[in-house]
């Protein structure tokens, strides 16, 4: 598989490691007063779709930056690469 | 007279003879030559056994796509079994041996199965060896496995070397035949940059083969021609004797090539094989077709092979299978290969046709109408039965035959990527499907056009589509006039009532086989495959899946698509697992990691052990001691008792930096942080999401926005990862950078109650290092040996009075002799991880065994370091009531009744006098080791209830490995537990 990264351009898919669901950028709020509930359902309940997914894709043997990769579960064709970083501060994470 | 079969012209270079043996007997042949033409031209039909009968076999095709010549090639270390003998080159000296036979290949001893073939039909494995059981392990299995396999390996290392290659192309040509010589050519001329491969020493495919023009030459010339002008751009790379294996994803596709296959040994210097991965933006199949055979009693005999293969060897090798040749077809291009054994002067016996209204041949009999229903000739043929169209029985002698069913596109490549192909009932065969891989485009034989003036075109059209994507433009073609006769066929794929007709000549599956199966309700063609073996065998059943899926079609009422065909997986043809491994063998199986002491250990006689990719020194043995445990009780004795040094620059090491630094590292660690003063070391623990530890170590405060963190060798490279995601994924606007320092520091610890003196004649005068200027747990930045930088960190593993110094990595060498000088006074002993650990257990320090992934914070007795007050990761979650109960696992200690006892790790704990089984589980024994200190073995592990059962005897169990006896839970610091040492 061939990843076009946001700034170093297409890197082979070798050079990164695999997490999972780009939705563990949505950690939930440790104050909130469902926060156990809410920890339950970030680290377990998580889709698994055929089709479209968003997923997270760390950049191991190149720069270190972890990526929001979309990719058909079925096809593996990748439609979008975003730097999780980016994603991350149009969800809502900023400080 | 040597080559008796060998005719005139040919493709072969006479001037130069080559010498080889087959089953120890010489031949002669010529460059040019494959194993199985020369063998030919030898006048030998006999190549092989087949796996299941052992019933004799010949070469049935002349490609990679061969069932049966199948041999062991080259001696010694370099023995390969099932070689294909149609695709092996010939070169002087090559020594290739039959398989699958024994003694000998004209009489074989196991070719009785042959005889007892009633009883070995499909499914006999799964219907005899059920019963009784217990027979399976030590009878039923031992025995198939005898007779099962068809070559045998040397059991020797492969002397040779096979590497790995990357390629980036804007097209790349899978096939050297008219299709893909002429879109090569197209694409070259306009600039793209275009890799050509083809499986074939000799580029052309069939224009090899055959005897047709192109554009007034001869079709191989036309085909050198072509082939010389793209090896004369520099934008083209000509590749043969190169495999496309798979198509991937996102145009990456596997190739090997055989760099020096066709030598006898590899030149200075060369590996033996290449696997290539292809990055293209485009790909053009060209991979031509597969002619396939029709299935008949008795269609096996060496000198039976397909009608297109006679050709191959007549026109391209100038050999005849023999003198006397008949053909059975079902199409017009059977009797093309009549024509062309004519031509060359050899005997035509006769065409059987199966069509009635075949066409008139020419100087040869045509029988319309007519089947085969029997075949004689022990270890070759000598003659057919035909029965004609009007019922009549004929007995035609001939010593070969040539087969032709039709031809099947080779669609493999179009499939890898999921796509299912096609049914086309003008050719009645499998084409392409609409789904390709992405980027993918097919022409010529590959896609169902079967004449050359098509592939040409076909060839043309495709190249124009891909350099428009590319953006580059090219005149029109001049496409050189060629065949363009058309496809005439009738399907026909088996001969009814046949006893023992072939459709997988290499695992030996019959048309009755196929009835069996659909019969016993195998109706899934997935099914039928794998109970009847149809296709599994290492051809993957490319001249013999057709005809399984049509006479499944018959039995089951269906049409051919409606049956279906089975996945086409990669590779497309066998592989040696030696190109897959590359270099990635013995000591390249993966990179060493060695410690900047590593000469030095060497120089000492270290014992080394592998901790992840890193060579440490286990202990280092002293002259007498004969047995590791000496060394080490010597080594921690010593230690304890004045000062020991140890090499711990494998712990991973991350720079923490930034205004937030702090602030983050509150996030990373389930204890605090954000208060550490600077000039000061804390212990933390790194928490998983879920609650359960995920690594521990220190974190060290050099300034206000610096940290320094360490982590467990293991962990080191997991941890960092771990980090970024929380930095940038989590935090994404905290002012924090990291930096992995692991390699750029060498650190030692230096521990004991004399490691103060040493340090401070190491230490430059400028730095305190008393108890009071640099107390337990400070940190700072120093210079030693006048002038040096260096790390000084004052943290205990072992629980003595204890620092870690670093230095830049390339002093670690000069600093650990410095060290080792400084400490003679002191009798300085240095320690290798075996020592460690036994200090650390001593010391009832938490380490790998314990952070297994199945404990928590409240597991490991650190509980209450989970801060309540703040966020991090994995705090919430620790907070499961699951994860909290009130017998919930703790660490303790366990020290044996019986001191000459031993406390295994891996143990298990169980209450006196209860049943010994899971259920009544309270624990299990996670490090153990024997404590020169305490003169017994020793053990820390995870108790139910923990410390609420000190003093408690207990019964250790492994059921394993018989070890059932009593030891008393204890507390898991067994030296100093007040951590007087550690703060003197």
């Amino acid at each position: 598989m061939m990843i076009d990264h946001p700034t170093l351009g297409p890197r082979d898919a070798a050079e990164f490691v695999y997490m999972g669901c780009a939705s563990l950028i949505n950690r939930p709020d440790w104050q909130a007063e469902d926060a156990l509930q809410q920890f339950i359902d970030y680290g377990y309940q998580r889709d698994n779709p055929s089709g479209a997914h968003r997923e997270l894709w760390f950049h191991e043997g190149g720069d270190r930056s972890w990526l929001v990769v979309t990719r058909d579960t079925v096809t593996h064709a990748i439609t979008q690469v975003e730097l999780a970083r980016d994603v991350a501060r149009r969800e809502g994470r900023s400080k | 007279m040597t080559q008796t079969n060998r005719l005139q012209g040919g493709m072969i270079d006479r001037s130069r003879t080559l010498s080889f043996r087959f089953d120890g007997k010489a031949f002669q042949g010529h460059p040019g030559d494959t194993l199985a033409s020369a063998l030919l031209a030898n006048d030998v039909r006999l190549m092989g056994r087949s796996f299941k009968y052992h019933r004799p076999r010949g070469p049935m095709t002349a490609g990679s796509e061969e069932p049966n010549a199948i041999v062991e090639l080259r001696t010694g270390a370099r023995q390969e079994p099932n070689t294909r003998a149609t695709t092996a080159e010939l070169f002087d000296g090559l020594v290739a041996n039959s398989q699958n036979r024994w003694p000998s290949l004209r009489f074989d001893a196991m070719g009785v199965n042959d005889w007892l073939s009633p009883f070995f039909a499909a499914g006999f494995y799964y219907k005899t060896f059920m019963w009784p059981a217990k027979f399976w392990e030590k009878l039923y299995e031992p025995m198939i496995r005898r007779a099962a396999g068809l070559g045998s390996v040397s059991f020797e290392p492969d002397p040779d070397s096979y590497d790995k290659g990357f390629l980036y192309c804007d097209l790349l040509v899978i096939g050297g035949g008219p299709a893909g010589l002429a879109t090569a050519l197209r694409a070259g001329e306009a600039g793209a940059r275009v890799i050509l491969a083809d499986e074939d020493f000799t580029l052309g495919g069939r224009l090899n083969a055959e005897t047709h023009e192109v554009a007034g030459m001869a079709g191989h010339a036309w085909a050198a021609q072509a082939v010389a002008r793209l090896a004369d751009m520099p934008n083209v790379r000509v590749m043969p004797r190169t495999t496309i294996l798979g198509a991937f994803d996102h145009g990456t596709y596997g190739a090997l090539e055989r760099v020096s296959d066709h030598l006898a040994v590899p030149e200075k210097g060369k590996p033996r094989q290449i696997l290539w991965r292809i990055y293209s933006k485009h790909a053009l199949l060209a991979a031509g077709a597969t002619e396939r055979p029709i299935a008949f009693e008795n269609n096996d005999r060496p000198g039976i092979m397909l009608a297109g293969a006679v050709r191959s060897y007549v026109n391209r090798w100038a050999v005849t299978p023999a003198q006397n040749v008949a053909i059975f077809t079902n199409n017009d291009d059977g009797h093309r290969t009549a024509t062309d054994l004519r031509t060359r002067g050899v005997n035509v016996a006769a065409v059987i046709d199966t069509r009635p209204d075949a066409p008139d041949g020419g100087d040869f009999e045509v029988i319309r109408g007519g089947v085969i229903t029997n075949t004689s000739g022990r270890l070759g043929l000598t003659g057919i039965e035909v029965r004609t169209a009007d019922g009549g029985q004929r007995k035609i002698s001939c010593g070969a035959l040539g087969v032709s069913g039709g031809w099947n596109p080779n669609v493999a490549l179009t499939c890898h990527q999921g796509g299912r192909p096609a049914w086309n009932t003008d050719i009645a065969a499998f084409v392409p499907g609409s789904t390709l891989p992405p980027n993918m485009s097919v022409a010529g034989a590959a896609n169902g056009v079967f004449t050359t003036h098509g592939a040409f075109h076909t060839g043309a059209k495709a190249a124009s589509q891909i350099l428009d994507h590319l953006g580059l433009s090219a005149p029109a073609p001049d496409l050189p006039e060629a065949e363009d006769g058309p496809v005439n066929l009738t399907p026909f794929w088996h001969v009814k009532d046949a006893k023992r007709a072939w459709v997988d000549q290499q695992n030996d599956v019959t048309a009755k086989d196929v009835k069996l199966a659909h019969q016993e309700n195998f109706v899934s063609v997935e099914h039928l495959k794998r109970y009847t073996t149809l296709g599994m065998a290492t051809d993957q059943g490319k001249t013999s899946n057709m005809a399984g899926l049509a006479i499944m079609a018959e039995v089951a009422g269906k049409s051919i698509p409606e049956v279906g065909t089975t996945m086409f997986r990669p590779p497309y043809t066998p592989t040696a697992i030696g190109a897959f491994a590359g270099r990635s063998r013995d000591k390249d199986f993966r990179p060493v990691r060695k410690t900047p002491s590593h000469v030095w250990a060497e120089e000492k006689g270290a014992v080394f052990v592998e901790v992840g990719m890193w060579l440490r020194a286990q202990w280092f043995p002293q002259p007498g001691e004969t047995h590791w445990r000496e060394s080490v009780d010597r080594e921690v004795l010593q230690t304890r008792k004045s000062v020991g040094i140890c090499d711990v620059t494998t712990l991973g090491k991350i720079d923490v930096q930034g205004a937030d630094a702090a602030d983050f590292l509150n996030r990373i660690y389930c204890n605090g942080f954000a208060k550490l003063p600077v000039g000061k070391t804390r212990y933390g623990l790194m928490l998983r999401e879920d609650g359960i530890a995920m690594d521990d170590g220190t974190a060290a405060r050099l300034a206000d926005d610096h940290f320094v963190v360490t982590t467990t060798t293991a962990n080191a490279v997991g941890v960092y990862r771990h980090m970024e995601f929380v930095r940038q994924c989590l935090f994404p606007d905290m002012d924090v950078q990291l930096i992995s320092t692991t390699e750029a520091w060498a650190q030692f610890a230096v521990a004991g109650p004399n490691a103060r003196k040493l340090l401070r004649k190491v230490v430059d005068d400028d730095y305190d290092v008393s108890n009071e200027g640099f107390p337990f747990m400070a940190c700072a930045e120093i210079t030693v040996c006048g002038g040096l930088r260096a790390r000084l960190f004052r943290i205990s593993f072992s629980g003595e009075l204890a620092y870690e110094i670093a230095v830049p990595t390339r002093y670690g060498d000069a600093m650990i002799r410095k060290l080792m000088q400084a400490g003679e006074e002191f009798d300085v002993v240095p320690y290798g991880t075996e020592a460690l650990g036994v200090m650390r257990i001593e010391k009832g320090h938490a380490a790998g065994n314990e952070l297994n992934g199945t404990t928590t914070a409240l597991n490991l007795g650190m509980g209450r370091m989970v801060s309540k007050k703040k966020d991090s990761i994995g705090s919430t979650l620790s907070e499961r009531e699951g994860l909290n109960e009130d017998d919930a696992l703790k660490l303790v200690g366990f020290k044996p009744v019986d001191n000459s006892k031993p406390v295994p790790a891996g143990s298990h704990l169980m209450t006196k006098g209860s049943q010994v089984d899971a259920a009544h589980d309270q624990g299990y024994v996670t490090s153990a080791c024997y404590s020169p200190n305490l003169g017994c073995h020793i053990g820390i592990g995870f108790l139910k209830s923990g410390h609420a059962r000190t003093g408690e005897v207990i019964r250790l169990v492994s059921p394993l490995t018989g070890i059932d006896h009593e030891v008393e839970v204890v507390s898991a610091h067994f030296v100093d537990p007040e951590g007087e040492r550690l703060r003197a």
